[in-house]
């Protein structure tokens, strides 16, 4: 039997405060094979303090062929953004 | 070499300025204040939505009902931020809706104020959200991860908030003899309960010293609510409207603005649930979320369905394949 090891995500911490970010992939037989050669792959420069791995295939992900529509809605809402209120130059802090 | 409780390698942590995550040790008081602190400013996102709400179909025009339609989208957005930060410390989503609607836990008093005309609106964009800006920006650094994190989001959503309602008041201040006493008296009712919003004095609020010595909060609510007054007391000097405080005045040695005493029986009335909304808000969460139920229901009856579907077509095709 030649089964193929599912594909992983990984996800690195660089430091305490900031969060997560996808970084790359890797190949393994589980869960914690994931991790620990996430580390060896990922971290041998002291990149993280934390990993999360996730299998692939469990991640949902909008289709690219759909952005436009997707992301259409914000598209013309001009009103959610600071800019489209006038005030006098001499308002501070807002 | 001497051994460390847990509790001091903590403090020594926060201290050299380092951020806690969600599977850090930490002591059981950091996380229930901080579960009760977040969830407090969740619910308070989600209430405030109400007395907003109540104008949506009342703007004065299309400019501003877009314009509140997305304030409001955006409570519920910060609502979600806040809720999702407190469930990294172990309590589950339906327990924090539970503690809201049961009265177990609080959320912002200014929202137990009713909104009279829509010059409420504009004061509380510039006021309440003016308030709730300062303590936010000073969350950006709390020593929390998860909880830094979501206010890093919500304060740059914030800002159009604050725009978007000082706009308002100067429309009105700027309008017709009844605009501006429209504008005034919306002041004049919210300008008191916005500084409530900061909490009680220093020396009567007794979480506050471990909260700075755990870096919760960086600062003191007397010293935000002062930071409040300073940066507010010169906008409502643009919009030519008057602060209702007879003591208020600059401090040249201070360099600060003295203010009057806020009234704190007001204050604690409210925080008991005497408020004039009190009971209207927890009535219109409640039912909102009662009359929801069906919804949510009815979105897990077609997931749990379509598993079913998904686990016979798949059971099926290993019969197939089985059978070849």
């Amino acid at each position: 039997m030649n089964k193929e090891w599912p594909l992983y995500e990984v996800f690195i911490r660089s430091k305490n405060g900031l969060e997560h970010r996808h970084v790359g992939s890797l190949h393994a037989a589980d869960d914690q094979m994931a991790l620990e050669n996430a580390r060896d792959v990922y971290t041998r420069r002291q990149e993280g303090v934390s990993i999360w791995v996730v299998e692939s295939s469990q991640i949902t992900a909008s289709n690219p062929e759909n952005q436009g529509e997707l992301f259409e809605p914000a598209a013309d809402k001009v009103y959610r953004h600071p800019t489209f209120y006038n005030l006098p130059d001499e308002v501070d802090h807002m | 070499m001497t051994v460390k409780s847990l509790e001091q390698q903590f403090q020594e942590r926060i201290d050299a300025g380092e951020r806690i995550e969600a599977k850090d040790w930490m002591p059981e008081k950091y996380r229930k204040t901080h579960i009760r602190q977040i969830s407090q400013h969740a619910h308070s996102e989600i209430v405030g939505m109400l007395p907003e709400g109540n104008w949506i179909t009342r703007a004065p025009s299309l400019r501003r009902k877009v314009g509140l339609l997305a304030k409001v989208q955006d409570e519920a957005g910060h609502g979600l931020y806040l809720y999702s930060a407190a469930e990294t410390l172990g309590i589950s989503r339906d327990e924090l809706f539970d503690q809201l609607h049961t009265g177990k836990a609080k959320y912002s008093s200014i929202f137990n104020y009713p909104t009279l005309s829509w010059a409420d609106i504009g004061a509380i964009g510039w006021l309440v959200d003016g308030a709730a800006i300062i303590n936010q920006v000073m969350l950006t650094r709390t020593s929390y991860g998860p909880y830094a994190r979501a206010m890093v989001r919500i304060c740059k959503e914030e800002s159009f908030h604050q725009r978007q309602g000082y706009e308002i008041m100067l429309g009105l201040s700027q309008g017709s003899p009844e605009q501006k006493e429209m504008a005034q008296d919306a002041l004049n009712r919210f300008w008191w309960p916005s500084l409530m919003m900061f909490g009680p004095r220093d020396e009567e609020s007794p979480n506050t010293e471990q909260s700075v010595k755990w870096k919760i909060k960086r600062k003191t609510n007397d010293e935000l609510r002062q930071e409040f007054v300073d940066i507010t007391v010169p906008q409502a000097e643009i919009l030519g409207l008057t602060i209702p405080d007879p003591d208020l005045k600059w401090n040249e040695e201070r360099g600060h603005y003295d203010f009057g005493e806020i009234d704190w029986d007001e204050f604690w009335q409210v925080v008991k649930g005497n408020g004039p909304c009190n009971k209207e808000r927890l009535g219109a969460r409640v039912k909102a979320w009662d009359d929801g139920a069906w919804v949510r229901e009815a979105a897990i009856a077609y997931s749990d369905r379509r598993s079913r579907s998904q686990g016979d077509e798949a059971s099926r095709n290993q019969d197939v394949s089985a059978a070849i």
